[in-house]
């Protein structure tokens, strides 16, 4: 959630007021008009159509000199506004995005690269690297391209493309190899092998989405043109059979207004809109440092019925915190946090401090004074799984639970069988190491993961590490399941463990000691189903179920793999967003339905205020459907056109903020935005019409 | 209007909803294959054709299959019924010895019964033959309503299924929608159509004295059997010119209440079939539930129109409280003939208890409404069902999208495929119901046709186009139809009002077959109450109805306000 204040600290609405944007936004709509850039919009195609057509023949009635009204010439004035205004609409929302990528521009300045060739190192263009290239990269070097480190360990400033200035660490093998091109190195020195051809790095690639150069039309967006284009010739069938029908009634209706009607009809509005509001979608993404690769992934976001969370980082905070200590029977629960704080006093992991803040806590046992007690401190390390201390001859080991009963009683008397931490205990074992076992699982069926303490081979109890689930979690799955969508706990702890997370939690469902292949398979038995599915990830293991998924989030410190599988990159590695991206999908999504509603809903007024207008002057009597009580016939044509054309305006900030998304189901949001944008839209035009009617009357414009 | 007219209505309503479900569930039975208790008897008669035509029905076909064998058994059966026109002087079963029909009407009345309209630019009992009648007329008759209702259910099977391929055995839908469906059913209704007084006699006709000495012949024929599939099959077409005004068609009260309910009858109940094959009666009721609120307000309005009679009476000193029984069979009365002109426009029936062109103009203008709408109110059986659904696909594409998803329906995305051949379908209704009628209203031969000057007669040729491509078959009156120039244009408004809805339609099936269906959630936009309906009357209006309003306003509307101020046409 930092990066969200970091970004979008603005508002939108400020920045829609931006000069820096507007300005250039002006300039680029009246660019906009070339036909080859129209005809992408079907709609606004034929209003350009219709517009050069009418402009013509103004002109030549102009220079034939048949005479020019007023009215014909602020007919053709506002057909062309409803352009431009269509136009700026996509102009300022890609301004939002343009600005971006110049930033980013800047970054991704000439460098140069150390290439490796046969161990010596050659100076040559970034701009030369071919995938398989390997890189040199020292403190305070640019990294040239994206790649993947094959060797070293260094801390890497990656604000150019997360906005985030704290180093990061990137080394080699696991899950945190990736390095982006235009991120610099701050310490030590790696070897990178180039994995992006030239023009094709993440910051290109991050450009280009930004600026929505390459943006395509979205599956949705391309149906919904088609409705468009096809209500469209619905509304060319109904104006051009008019003059043929006024002709049997032995009158005539004038090109102009044939125009103005048709412009009014055609759904000019959600038209005009339509770009801009898929762009404002991916720019919401951009700014929450979210990158989606395609517009289509956003729109899946909205559609997903499946969120796949890791438990660790997502559901719990990432580091478990000690939460009491289980003696086993004889020892005192004082004699084992006194045990446990000592072992604990060198380890610097968030788990061996929670352990002496406890002890400290809870039986007022203080840290003592290290040196008085000649003290060697024994690290952890994933071989031993034990870590501990050694003082004048005693000898203190916490650890793992079967670890640590190999340390106490000699591995012979300890058998580990089956899948992880299932212990069972040799024949030969005594009541002491069968308690600890008992508290062990008991504390595993709680949801923690139990530490074993033990002092010169005596095994004195338990440590129970807590998984601390993260404060508001609960709530937002429950919002999540008002939005209809399940989620799924991921997590490598035993089904006992995920269980017991899974129900503080309120998940609605977990996979147990998770696999790559479980995980690739359970998306899979859930797109049988026909849900969609999201998830995040970032090992390279990841990768096929991140490719599989409908919504496939990488972290930005995930592998290369991971990242390219993926359609969306998050550039602050959180995987709690993934919350938050679905959000933006459903609010794209309802933007696009509330506009297009309104748009055809405002038809209505339009047909009320042109039809007796158009024909009033051969059949008087249809003065009665003058509903408005308009001016006059031009004043009502005139009134209709200009809010046609005021209305796209109007709508500009909502098309780029978006509707509000709320949590609450569809029925609720349904009957909410019906009433607000399906009623409002029938309603609003007559005002606005009748208002506009008042005021062109009143300036005397017709 | 009066409390009778409206009791009348409401029972009329009522015994509609009482028949839904089981009929429903009885179709449901046929069409997927479960015994019935037509089964004993029907099953043997069933595999026999099935032998017969060598169609093995446990094989189902591909949408395009599917699609073309509809074709061509239109196609056939178009080509036979002019055949048998062209050629009926020749023939056997002429008793009256009627002479070949023209080719331009052959043509006209070949298409109009192939695409279940019944347009009928003759006069039955003067044109046509008793083979015509019989092995033409009334073999479209039970066909193109059996094609219709296999057409629904196919795409219906699109809704119901999940990633299939095949949306059904054409061959075994037509057959099971003739044999369990429509013949047991009209057996029932033309007795019962018997026992009223309705003839049903292979006589010509009968010579009878008048009082008065003249000499007069009276028409027969095997009249009750063709009313009940009229009926039933919302065809329309009248054994008699003056169809369902005729007292031989329909002698009383009880005859009528009965014919309506017979249009209503499997139109309605195929709503409860929608909602039973995808799982959710609800879903049904809730189309039925659109359909009955623009069919309530229809009825409304043509009740109200004709109750307020014609104010220009009063300057003659005529009393007008009766209302307008200019048309009208006073057997009948007024509520009862504006709920017959609203069932039978809101179905594709086009059976006429009374002359539409003697209507007030905004009660005239409710029919015409509802055929322009698509004839989705009920409809013609299957076609009022496929018609209703593609406007659901319209309505969840637009505001579907306000729920935050893409657009879905039962489960079923909708997408760039089903909206391209949503909106075709869509299209080509305003195409010949206003570019026809914008030809004819300016061309000599078009005008000369007219029986009226002004907004009148436009509302003739209007009325006429738009009954030819809803498929609907009532006439307006007024417009002497049988010309070449409207026998050839109305052929074309009705087959394209018919094969370029189908065909389409029948590609949205094979789509939505072919796709998962996504499981219902919280946040899934839901179809089955009364918010769906109120948006899907509100896009039917907006998007169907708008389209029509400039033609409205030049015709009726323009009629009626005139009237008010005294001018009439």
């Amino acid at each position: 959630m930092h990066a969200k204040s970091k970004r979008s600290g603005r508002s939108s609405a400020s920045t829609l007021l931006d000069p820096a944007i507007l300005v250039p936004a002006i300039g680029g709509s009246i660019a906009k008009l070339s036909p080859r850039q129209m005809i992408r919009n079907p709609v606004m195609f034929c209003v350009e159509v219709v517009a050069a057509l009418t402009t013509l023949l103004v002109l030549r009635d102009a220079v034939t000199g048949a005479g020019v009204s007023g009215f014909a010439v602020q007919i053709v004035v506002w057909l062309w506004f409803t352009l431009i205004f269509a136009n700026f609409a996509e102009a300022v929302a890609e301004g939002r995005g343009k600005a971006q990528a110049a930033s980013l521009r800047k970054t991704r300045t000439e460098t140069s690269a150390k290439k490796l060739e046969n161990g010596t190192v050659r100076m040559v263009p970034a701009t030369d690297l071919k995938p398989g290239d390997l890189v040199l990269v020292e403190a305070g070097d640019i990294i040239p391209s994206d790649g993947e480190v094959v060797e070293g360990v260094a801390s890497v400033n990656e604000a150019a493309i997360t906005g985030e200035s704290a180093p990061v660490i990137r080394e080699s093998g696991g899950d945190r190899s990736a390095v982006t091109g235009g991120t610099q190195v701050l310490s030590d020195q790696i070897k990178v092998r180039i994995t992006a051809a030239p023009g094709s790095t993440f910051l290109d690639r991050m450009i280009s989405l930004v600026e929505g150069a390459q943006r395509q039309k979205t599956p949705n967006e391309i149906a919904l043109n088609i409705l468009l284009a096809g209500l469209t010739i619905v509304f060319v069938i109904a104006v051009a059979t008019i003059p043929s029908f006024a002709a049997y009634a032995g009158g005539s209706v004038g090109v102009l207004v044939l125009v103005a009607l048709f412009v009014t009809l055609i759904p000019t509005t959600i038209g005009a809109l339509l770009s801009a509001i898929g762009i404002a979608g991916m720019d919401r993404l951009v700014r929450f440092n979210v990158l989606a690769m395609s517009g289509r992934a956003v729109e899946a976001a909205g559609d997903v019925d499946t969120l796949l969370l890791d438990k660790t980082g997502t559901i719990t905070l990432g580091n478990r915190q000690a939460a009491e200590f289980l003696p086993v029977a004889g020892v005192g629960e004082e004699e084992l946090a006194d045990a446990a704080q000592l072992a604990s006093l060198a380890d610097e992991t968030p788990e061996g401090r929670s352990i002496v803040v406890l002890a400290k806590e809870e039986y007022g046992i203080r840290a003592r004074r290290m040196e008085e007690m000649h003290a060697s401190f024994v690290p952890f390390t994933a071989q031993t799984r034990i870590s501990g201390i050694d003082t004048d001859g005693t000898v203190i080991r916490k650890g793992a639970v079967d670890a640590v009963l190999a340390h106490a009683g000699g591995s012979q008397r300890v058998a580990v069988a089956g899948g992880r931490g299932v212990t069972t205990l040799h024949p030969a074992a005594g009541p002491a190491e069968r308690e600890i076992l008992a508290i062990a699982e008991r504390v595993a069926k709680a949801g923690g993961t139990p530490l074993a303490v033990a002092r010169d081979g005596r095994l004195l109890g338990i440590i129970h590490l807590k998984d601390i689930v993260k404060g508001g979690i609960r709530e937002r799955f429950a919002a999540l399941r008002q939005m209809g969508i399940r989620t799924v706990m991921i997590t490598g702890d035993n089904p006992m463990t995920a269980a017991a997370i899974a129900a503080e939690a309120g998940v609605d469902d977990f996979l147990a000691q998770a696999t790559p292949e479980a995980k690739l398979q359970l998306i899979r038995d859930e797109q049988a189903k026909g849900k969609l599915v999201a998830m995040c990830g970032d090992g390279t293991n990841d990768a096929p179920a991140l490719a599989q998924a409908d919504v496939g989030v990488a972290m930005n410190t995930g592998t290369v793999a991971a990242r390219e599988a993926g359609n969306m990159v998050d550039l602050d590695s959180d995987p709690t967003k993934l919350i938050e991206i679905v959000e933006i999908g459903k609010q794209l999504l309802m933007t696009r339905g509330a506009l297009t509603t309104f748009s055809i809903a405002n038809d209505v007024a339009k047909y009320f205020a042109i039809i007796p207008a158009m024909f009033l002057a051969f059949y008087p009597q249809l003065q009665a459907l003058n509903v408005m009580g308009l001016h006059s016939p031009e004043s009502a044509i005139l009134s209709a056109i200009i809010f046609n054309a005021l209305i796209i305006v109007a709508l500009i900030p909502l098309a780029l903020r978006g509707v509000r998304y709320r949590a609450v189901g569809a029925a609720s949001l349904l009957r909410r935005n019906l009433l607000i944008y399906g009623l409002g839209g029938l309603v609003v035009p007559f005002a606005g019409i009748k208002a506009i009617d008042l005021i062109v009357t009143a300036a005397g414009l017709v | 209007m009066t409390v009778n007219g409206w009791i009348q209505i409401l029972v009329f309503l009522a015994l509609v909803v009482a028949m839904t479900r089981p009929l429903g569930g009885f179709m449901t039975r046929v069409f997927t294959g479960e015994r019935t208790l037509l089964s004993p008897i029907l099953g043997p008669v069933e595999r026999a054709l099935y032998r017969l035509a060598g169609v093995d029905d446990r094989t189902e076909q591909h949408w395009v299959t599917y699609a073309v064998s509809m074709l061509l058994f239109s196609a056939a059966g178009m080509l036979l019924l002019y055949a048998l026109q062209r050629l009926q002087a020749v023939l056997p079963l002429n008793p009256q010895d009627m002479a070949a029909v023209p080719a331009d009407l052959a043509f006209n009345t070949a298409a109009s019964f192939t695409t279940n309209t019944n347009w009928q630019n003759y006069g039955g009992e003067t044109t046509m033959g008793h083979l015509v009648q019989m092995a033409g007329l009334t073999f479209h008759n039970y066909v193109s309503a059996a094609t219709g209702i296999a057409l629904a259910v196919a795409l219906v099977r699109g809704f119901a299924r999940s990633s299939a391929r095949t949306v059904g055995n054409f061959w075994v839908d037509l057959t099971r929608a003739t044999l369990y469906v429509l013949l047991p059913l009209c057996i029932v209704c033309a007795l019962f159509l018997v026992w009223q007084g309705v003839p049903q006699t292979l006589a010509g006709a009968v010579d009878a004295t008048t009082l008065e000495g003249a000499k007069q012949t009276i028409s027969l024929g095997p009249v009750a059997s063709q009313e009940a599939i009229k009926m039933l099959g919302t065809n329309g077409g009248g054994f008699f010119n003056a169809n369902s005004a005729h007292p031989f068609e329909n002698p009383n009260a009880l005859t009528n209440l009965v014919e309506m309910l017979c249009i209503f009858a499997l139109g309605a109940g195929l709503t409860n079939l929608f909602g039973r094959m995808v799982g959710d009666e609800r879903q049904g009721w809730a189309i039925l539930a659109a359909m009955g609120l623009l069919f309530v307000a229809g009825v409304a309005v043509a009740y109200w129109a004709e109750a307020q009679g014609n104010p220009a009476f009063a300057a003659f000193g005529i009393d007008g409280s009766a209302g307008n029984m200019e048309g009208k069979e006073t057997r009948f009365g007024i509520a009862a003939t504006a709920l017959f002109a609203t069932v039978t426009t809101a179905a594709s029936c086009g059976a006429v208890n009374a002359m539409h062109d003697s209507f007030m103009p905004l009660g005239g203008m409710v029919p015409m409404i509802n055929m322009m709408l698509g004839e989705i109110i009920v409809g013609g059986v299957g076609a009022g069902l496929y018609g209703m659904l593609l406007f659901a696909i319209v309505a969840l594409f637009v505001a579907g999208l306000m729920v935050g998803r893409t657009p879905e329906y039962l489960g079923k995305k909708l997408e760039a495929k089903e909206v391209k051949m949503t909106m075709l379908a869509i299209l080509c209704l305003p195409l010949m119901m206003l570019g026809f009628t914008a030809v004819a209203v300016v061309l000599d031969t078009g005008t000369a046709s007219m029986a009226n000057a002004g907004p009148h007669g436009f509302s003739e040729a209007l009325y006429a186009y738009v009954s030819g491509a809803a498929n609907n078959g009532s006439a307006f009156g007024g417009l002497t139809g049988n010309t070449p120039w409207y026998n050839v244009t109305l052929a074309v408004a009705m087959l394209v009002g018919r094969f370029l809805v189908i065909v389409p339609m029948m590609a949205i099936a094979g789509s939505l077959a072919s796709k998962a269906r996504a499981p219902v959630s919280a946040g899934t936009f839901p179809t089955h109450d009364g918010l769906f309906v109120g948006l899907l009357v509100g896009v039917i209006l907006i998007v169907g109805g708008l389209t029509f309003f400039p033609a409205l306003a030049l015709g009726p509307v323009v009629e009626h306000l005139a009237m008010t101020a005294g001018t009439l046409f």
